[in-house]
């Protein structure tokens, strides 16, 4: 508490707290004060019913996993260790699941030594224990501008002051990243880590490009920071060839064999498995991975056993009593979701307007999508939830400070059926019609084109061959987005 | 009041208030059990009505804020079947809801309420309503407020610096409202003056008296006048109570609270809010709240508790309303 903030001259009573009722208040530590429910949040909170159609979620589609195959490897867990999966684990994570976990990241070409792994209890803790061992209130944070929504709380609760920089089609320009990293060392401040989501990025649905890729880690490496690069979705890529992880550029650049000592790697078996395991896990040099261990003591001991086992028992059927390995598992998502991208891409054609643009994802779950500048997307979610039955992300969600991205909306595309896809995105453009019209009855003039927000011209770095890899619109001259879809 | 009831506790609803409500209704409930009273919480939904004849309460304590709950149409559904309630009857709820209704009503009884222009969708749609959109702007000047004309939340409340922004701050509003208020924006001093009925005499006879608690002003943190979000958020700003005003100025706001208040029709309780501007010491009224938040840091709470009434006794006098209509 800080009596007296109002200060405007002594005598003046101030109470924070009338009430005995609001003793609570009194008792809450500074950092509650960053956790703040927005009356947005509140909103999005009421889209949560039978008749509202959602793109809001980040949900993957688990209908899909075969009930049979999840019942036969609980049993087999059950048969083989129930007092195993009863008891605490260590909190380094289960010996078999760590197993799995390097399997995962060789599908990815990253390879690593089992021994820098942290299982953790969902991605969202790795990025909350990199905060905690990191961040002391006032350090700096460099993110994306948008990014993940679920960092953004974290970040907050921590007291982390977090610089973003405005992705374009290319993902994280480096150059711009390079210039507040200048500015900041002018001003004395110094980041701890550069927090990236380079593939698929949650919720811009862009992709780093490999020469961004490899300029992040050499300027990573230039001015020792840390990079906590967050990769839940790597593996769902539905086109383009996959391109390395930081974390790989990073150890071969390095050249031992397998330990990069600047990323910290958050990965998870939410999108390629099942949230509800809430398993995942960090890859981090040796000091950094002592700190997130005893960071995770403190928090939860160990993650759950039950589900590390079931993770265990998953990959290791391997395919066999006619069932699905997981990489076949991951295939037919990758056929689902591609197949639904495909839907909500030609859904965005045919009902969002001229002043529209939007990402064209190669992979993960998420449209980002930006309307005329003058509309702000919170009060678009408002009409669209209560006229039209139909939710997603605004913008500002991704924003530390709660205002940009005001025109912008997150879709998620791949935990949504096809007809309330289509359905969705038509109810929301419906709605956007009916405000743009307002909008051009108010101002009697033609609409100015959509903001640059979003999906910019991605700087002249880019590597040549990369072209094809990158299926999102460019803007041309005028800055309105050029559809890669002819139609 | 005559002992122990049964009292139906009404929260929650599908208003963009649902979360304040719903602590709102909390705190109530757990005062009125302290009371001793038998408390029947309802969140509120398409079993309401259904809810209230099954366990026929003797009273219902009204803590929803926005849609349903205080523009009238809960209320009017209580009076059909018959059940007491907390606070205003269904005409002052949509007097006061109605932001465009109340503001002519205190034009016209010489209260004064900031100058504002309301347009309407269909006035757009139908009679070409945004032609008048530059005489507005010249006759108002800027910044403008820009509101929807119901609605208690800081959502779609907007600020208009220049001709540029007001067509997307209206149609920010009218996101919530087929209507929006265009309203001059006074720079000042929030303050919000709540007002208690106080039940006088006895059994058949018992009457209410209204009178004006102690000024709560509301301080924001953050020197930010343009954005209302931050501004209802708790933490972002301080609460000073009584209000560090002039015995003139105080008194001043307290008298206009009360005409309002008598103006709409109140029952029981209210808050309104008022602004102190700082050029030219002038009081204006801005809106009036019929079912005020009762959470931790509602100021309905820190005004009673100003004037020496703890919580449970607003909730006794509160609920006492119910019988004095």
């Amino acid at each position: 508490m800080e009596p007296g903030t109002s200060g405007s001259g002594g005598g003046r009573r101030t109470r924070q707290t009338a009430h005995e009722l609001a003793r609570y208040e009194a008792l809450f530590a500074e950092r509650t004060r960053g956790m703040k429910s927005s009356a947005m949040r509140e909103m999005m909170a009421l889209t949560a019913r039978a008749d509202v159609i959602s793109l809001a979620g980040g949900l993957p589609d688990t209908s899909t996993f075969p009930p049979a195959l999840y019942a036969g490897l609980m049993a087999d867990v059950a048969g083989d260790s129930t007092a195993r999966a009863l008891q605490y684990g260590p909190t380094e994570g289960m010996a078999a699941t760590i197993d799995c976990i390097v399997e995962v990241m060789a599908a990815e070409d990253t390879l690593i030594d089992p021994a820098e792994v942290l299982v953790t209890t969902g991605g969202q803790q790795v990025i909350d224990l990199v905060c905690k061992t990191l961040i002391d209130p006032g350090d700096v944070i460099v993110a994306e501008a948008p990014t993940y929504p679920g960092a953004v709380p974290t970040f907050s609760a921590y007291q982390a002051e977090v610089e973003q920089i405005e992705l374009d089609a290319d993902g994280m320009p480096i150059d711009a990243l390079e210039s507040t990293l200048d500015r900041l060392q002018a001003q004395g401040r110094r980041p701890k880590f550069i927090y990236t989501i380079p593939n698929f990025q949650n919720p811009g649905g862009v992709t780093m490009s490999l020469a961004r890729r490899r300029r992040l880690v050499e300027v990573a490496r230039e001015r020792e920071l840390l990079v906590l690069e967050d990769n839940p979705y790597g593996l769902l890529r539905y086109e383009g060839e996959p391109l390395p992880t930081l974390h790989a550029l990073d150890a071969a650049a390095v050249g031992r064999g397998g330990a990069s000592d600047l990323v910290i790697y958050l990965g998870t078996f939410s999108k390629i498995l099942a949230p509800g395991l809430r398993l995942g896990w960090a890859v981090a040099p040796r000091p950094v991975l002592e700190k997130l261990n005893l960071g995770k003591q403190g928090a939860d001991l160990c993650s759950s056993p039950v589900t590390q086992m079931f993770v265990a028992a998953y990959f290791n059927a391997g395919g066999g009593r006619a069932q699905m390995g997981w990489r076949e598992y991951v295939d037919t998502l990758k056929d689902l979701y591609r197949r639904r991208r495909d839907v909500m891409l030609e859904a965005l054609d045919e009902h969002f307007g001229e002043s529209a643009s939007w990402t064209r994802p190669d992979g993960g779950l998420f449209i980002w999508a930006t309307l005329d500048r003058r509309i702000d997307t919170t009060d678009l979610l408002a009409l669209a939830r209560k006229s039209e039955g139909v939710a997603f992300v605004p913008g500002r969600a991704a924003y530390v400070d709660g205002r940009s991205g005001g025109s912008s909306m997150r879709l998620n595309f791949a935990g949504v059926p096809d007809d309330d896809i289509r359905e969705g995105i038509r109810r929301i453009g419906r709605a956007v019609r009916a405000q743009v019209g307002l909008l051009g009855s108010l101002s009697g003039g033609p609409l100015p084109p959509a903001s640059a927000q979003g999906a910019g011209e991605p700087a002249e770095e880019a590597d040549a061959p990369l072209a094809d890899v990158l299926a999102l619109p460019r803007r041309d001259r005028s800055g309105t987005a050029r559809r890669r879809r002819d139609r | 009041m005559s002992g122990a009831r049964r009292v139906a506790v009404l929260k929650g609803g599908r208003s963009l208030e649902r979360s304040v409500s719903l602590r709102s209704g909390a705190q109530v409930q757990d005062g009125l059990a302290r009371l001793g009273h038998d408390v029947l919480a309802i969140d509120v939904g398409p079993q309401l009505v259904e809810q209230l004849l099954e366990h026929a309460p003797d009273v219902a304590f009204v803590a929803l804020h926005g849609r349903h709950g205080e523009d009238g149409t809960v209320q009017g559904l209580l009076d059909a079947i018959g059940l007491p309630y907390t606070g205003s009857g269904p005409a002052a709820c949509m007097r006061s809801t109605d932001k465009l209704l109340a503001k002519h009503l205190m034009l016209e009884a010489g209260i004064p309420t900031p100058p504002f222009c309301a347009l309407s969708e269909q006035a757009i749609r139908e009679l070409g309503a945004s032609a008048a959109l530059p005489a507005l702007e010249r006759d108002l000047g800027f910044p403008l407020v820009v509101k929807p004309a119901s609605g208690g939340s800081a959502l779609g409340v907007k600020f208009a610096r220049t001709s540029d922004e007001l067509p997307g701050a209206m149609v920010g509003a009218f996101s919530y409202d087929p209507t929006v208020l265009a309203e001059r924006y006074v720079n000042g001093r929030d303050l919000a003056v709540s007002v208690l009925d106080a039940s006088a005499g006895a059994g058949e006879e018992r009457s209410a008296e209204a009178s004006a608690l102690p000024i709560v002003e509301a301080v924001p943190r953050r020197e930010d006048f343009y954005d209302y979000e931050s501004r209802y958020e708790i933490g972002m700003t301080t609460f000073v109570c009584p209000a560090e005003l002039s015995a003139e100025a105080t008194t001043r706001a307290q008298d206009l609270a009360l005409q309002v208040y008598r103006l709409l029709g109140c029952h029981g309780v209210a808050r309104v809010d008022l602004m102190l501007e700082h050029d030219s010491e002038e009081l204006w009224v801005l809106e009036t709240n019929v079912v005020p938040g009762m959470t931790e840091t509602s100021l309905l709470p820190q005004a009673a508790d100003a004037a020496g009434i703890g919580f449970d006794e607003l909730l006794e006098r509160i609920l006492d309303s119910a019988f004095t209509r």
